[in-house]
């Protein structure tokens, strides 16, 4: 009798904690590092959130490789296009992934590669457009098995 | 030693926005992983891709040990004229690829 109750008093425990978790977390639980890259691409610029679309896998099995899309919805005319793309992450030994620099000439402002994740985190792209505006999308991904610092059989 | 994959449509209409998916084989050592012993083993990775489109840079991206070996980039381009595209990668300890497509635009 007395185990159901310590038991009982634990789960009523453990939930409050878990209530209380989720109420005190920030709405933008960014690292400082990540936030020092994203000033390092952005300057002192505001950055926008929407227009740029990040494709990650939300569960990601193997974090070695892990394919990814960004994509921006904006036009690609020469007065109005996207400048470059940035990806940062919050979790793996360096906080960026890549920066990719296109024109107006390439008709769609979209890019894939594969990425490596050192842990379960948040991904975040940034893209520059013609006129100096920032806009930014980020997702956060689950990963199983990690990349990068495990050791070399 | 190192080998490059590329895909490039063959034909495009004027002004078609066409894909170009490319392959570079490359170890890309991060740098943060150790031996047995206990060494960090030297980073390795390749840092940069440009494209160009007859002499024209359209696209270029720098690379960091986040990503995955073999780097698989796709991207965009406006197919305006027939000509030839030209793909540059380079990295660590001296490490220089490159690799031509060629298109025809009617």
């Amino acid at each position: 009798m007395h185990d159901q109750s310590t038991r009982r008093d634990f789960i009523a425990l453990a939930g409050s904690a878990a209530v209380f978790a989720v109420t005190l977390r920030p709405a933008e639980a960014t690292p400082a590092t990540l936030a020092a890259a994203i000033r390092n691409v952005v300057g002192a610029e505001p950055v926008k959130t929407g227009k740029v679309k990040l494709d990650v896998p939300p569960l990601v099995e193997n974090g070695n490789t892990v394919p990814m899309t960004v994509s921006v919805a904006h036009p690609m005319a020469p007065e109005d296009h996207v400048v470059s793309i940035h990806v940062l992450n919050e979790k793996n030994p360096q906080p960026n992934i890549s920066n990719f620099y296109l024109g107006p000439h390439a008709g769609r402002a979209q890019v894939s590669t594969r990425i490596r994740l050192a842990d379960s985190q948040k991904i975040v792209a940034i893209a520059k457009l013609s006129d100096g505006s920032f806009w930014s999308a980020s997702v956060e991904v689950v990963v199983t098995l990690a990349a990068c610092t495990e050791d070399v059989i | 030693m190192a080998s490059a994959l590329i895909n490039v449509p063959a034909k495009a209409k004027r002004g078609d926005i066409i894909e170009i998916k490319t392959l570079m084989s490359h170890i890309m050592e991060t740098g943060y992983r150790h031996t047995a012993s206990g060494e960090i083993v030297p980073r390795d990775i390749i840092t940069s891709f440009t494209c160009r489109y007859n002499g024209t840079e359209i696209f270029r991206a720098d690379l960091f040990p986040a990503i995955a070996a073999n780097p698989f980039i796709t991207f965009f381009t406006t197919a305006t004229e027939s000509g030839r595209f030209e793909f540059e990668w380079i990295g660590d300890r001296g490490f220089s690829e490159t690799a031509t497509a060629s298109i025809t635009v009617e």
